[in-house]
């Protein structure tokens, strides 16, 4: 006897369709403030020339990292390559759309992350849906992202919150739960409220993980942007898909090389904020 | 069948202002539990816990909080330091949760920092202080707050001992000027013998004895108790009061040699202690001496040997038993005005000791 076949792909498609009918308004505010904060990211990256701009992130990176001079005039190198390149004006592109997913993913994260360490209903509700979107691949994200936001930058951008957004849950959740548990009571015996208790002990005791989170999140975003050029987002991975498409090694080599030294100062940078234990 | 577990039961005690209870038993007995019920970090299933009369057991949230501030603050044996602040943060902690000015903090946080001896270590990381110090930031962060009530949850366990045993005096000497009512774990009776007023000595969630550290060598309530104690080096516990005799017979200086002879006689002893009118030490009479005296035609204030050794109450027997190996006489147990109140003869202090070994070993 043959079992009748679920009908799962249909009711995910028909449920898609009726959210975009039913709540199209609220797609629409979503993707202008997605919009505004893409296109303020980009006119702040290419207000400065270039050449002001590569001093500037390299002075950073020196303090940042501690003064580690090699990561300073490494980057400097790094980003005079990118604009050696032509592709200034594309990286600060990726750059905005990272900043910008990575902004939303953590304003979401971290407090989801707090608010599962706190609450175990919440954990075993957010879990399965945790595990769901870093298993599912993240190209099927592209197809609803579509269909809500049309073409371009906005549906990239909310594929790729949704795809970096987990660690930053995760790791917050982690980094809360593993706060010893005398500290927890070094906290309650000298009366903080749960809102003192979480700003003077839990969030600076769990930082150093929870800044994990905020790497991983970071170099998530990164990778899913260049993904994101499948629908139209703009940037470095348009120019690696054209380069796909037109098999052109050299352009798709030279998009591919400016991802990287963006993701390795992204990289750095971040780990650099972290404190040390 | 429940799956839970009895931690406490039928607990009862009091705290009397002012004193350093010791709660003292093995791992697992409760001590800690029983600690944590005091300040609800671990909430009774029932009973009470009476504070300057308010009940910490049935508080809300809010009354509980500020109780935890003001009221009662604690040590813990992990030394709980907020690995992310510098020293005087770390002891400012419990004003800050208070919402005190930062000046007026680091004020009160630097008298506790002096306090416990770490002046000069404000602005150190935690981390890069040895464990003793830690324990001292520890300290200073509960004293910070000035609280009536100080819990220490093992707070010198994990410390090696040479500086355990510095910390326990350093304790003892704060205590004595702060005068606060102290709640003690311990799971080292030497410690809860030194520290404590009174001890409670725990066994599976319920307290098998409350007392001075006398009055469970002496007397251990039970089995349990007195197998306890049994490693205890009495020498340091019993003092002058436990094992001296009833200062009898005594003469007075102004009777005559004749009756001090007649009462040594009847008493079987060859000295007795003089004293004047007021019970006040004046010296020894030695028989001999008096014999030769009467022959002699002397009064008593010519034999009379003033030199005598003389011993506080409380001094521990430790110290007694080399004064008596240099002494052929007896020690007189003199109170605060120099009145005689007992006597110790050499075989007092062995039996005293030999007996409480016999108790404890019959026992086991």
């Amino acid at each position: 006897m043959a079992l009748p076949e679920l009908p799962i792909g249909e009711t995910v498609e028909s449920s898609v369709y009726w959210l975009n009918d039913n709540f199209g308004f609220l797609m629409d505010i979503f993707s202008e403030f997605i919009d505004i904060l893409i296109s303020g990211f980009k006119d702040i990256l290419l207000f400065l020339p270039p050449i002001v701009f590569i001093l500037i992130i390299s002075i950073f990176v020196y303090f940042v990292s501690r003064k580690n001079l090699k990561l300073a005039v490494g980057t400097a190198i790094g980003f005079l390559l990118i604009d050696n390149m032509d592709l200034w004006k594309l990286s600060m592109e990726t750059l905005a759309l990272v900043l910008s997913s990575a902004l939303v993913a953590l304003l979401v994260g971290i407090p989801t992350g707090i608010l599962t360490a706190k609450n175990e209903t919440a954990f075993h509700i957010v879990k399965p849906i945790l595990d769901f979107m870093q298993t599912m691949p993240s190209f099927v994200y592209l197809i609803p992202a579509v269909i809500f936001f049309g073409l371009g930058n906005v549906p990239g951008l909310v594929a790729t919150i949704v795809f970096a957004m987990p660690p930053a849950i995760r790791l917050t959740n982690l980094g809360i739960r593993q706060v010893p548990v005398e500290l927890n009571e070094v906290a309650n015996a000298f009366g903080t409220t749960s809102m003192q208790k979480l700003v003077k002990v839990e969030l600076p005791v769990a930082l150093p993980t929870i800044m994990a989170g905020v790497n991983q999140c970071i170099m998530l975003s990164l990778s899913m942007v260049v993904i994101a050029a499948m629908i139209g987002a703009r940037g470095l991975g348009y120019q690696v898909l054209v380069g796909i498409q037109r098999v052109d090694i050299g352009q798709g080599f030279e998009a591919g090389l400016a991802i990287v030294i963006i993701a390795i100062v992204l990289d750095r940078l971040t780990q650099g904020l972290t404190p040390k234990k | 069948m429940t799956k839970q577990t009895v931690g406490l039961y039928n607990v009862s005690f009091d705290v009397y202002e002012g004193e350093t209870f010791v709660l003292m038993g093995l791992s697992g007995s409760g001590k800690s539990t029983l600690l944590r019920c005091l300040n609800r970090l671990i909430d009774p299933s029932d009973g009470h816990i009476l504070i300057d009369g308010d009940d910490i057991a049935t508080m809300d949230s809010k009354d509980l909080r500020e109780a935890r501030r003001t009221k009662m603050s604690m040590v813990f044996q992990g030394f709980a330091l907020l690995p992310h602040r510098t020293v005087i943060d770390n002891v400012a902690f419990g004003l800050e949760i208070q919402g005190i000015s930062k000046d007026e903090r680091y004020i009160k946080a630097e008298e506790a920092i002096s306090k416990v001896g770490l002046k000069g270590y404000e602005s150190s990381k935690t981390s890069q202080l040895s464990g003793g110090m830690q324990q001292r930031v520890g300290l200073a962060r509960a004293l910070a707050t000035d609280p009536d009530i100080l819990l220490m949850d093992e707070a010198f366990s994990a410390l090696d001992p040479l500086i355990r045993s510095e910390m326990q005096d350093e304790l003892i000497a704060l205590q004595d000027k702060l005068k606060k009512t102290i709640v003690f774990v311990s799971h080292d009776l030497d410690e809860a013998l030194k520290l404590g007023d009174r001890i409670a000595i725990m066994k599976d969630g319920v307290i098998a004895q409350i007392g001075t550290a006398e009055e469970i060598l002496t007397n251990p309530a039970d089995d349990y108790v007195s197998e306890f104690v049994a490693g205890v080096d009495r020498t340091k516990i019993l003092t002058a009061e436990n094992v001296m005799k009833r200062p009898e017979p005594v003469v007075s200086i102004n009777a005559g040699l004749k009756v001090a002879m007649q009462l040594m006689k009847k008493h079987g002893i060859s000295s007795i202690f003089v004293v004047d009118p007021e019970k006040k030490i004046k010296g020894i009479l030695l028989i001999d001496d008096a014999v030769q005296a009467v022959k002699d035609k002397k009064t008593l204030h010519d034999v009379l040997i003033t030199d005598v050794q003389i011993v506080a109450p409380d001094l521990p027997i430790m110290d007694i038993i080399p004064m008596m190996t240099d002494s052929n006489f007896p020690l007189a147990v003199v109170n605060d005005s120099q009145k005689i109140i007992g006597v110790i003869v050499r075989g007092s202090i062995l039996g005293a000791l030999a007996i409480k070994e016999e108790d404890s070993n019959g026992l086991t």
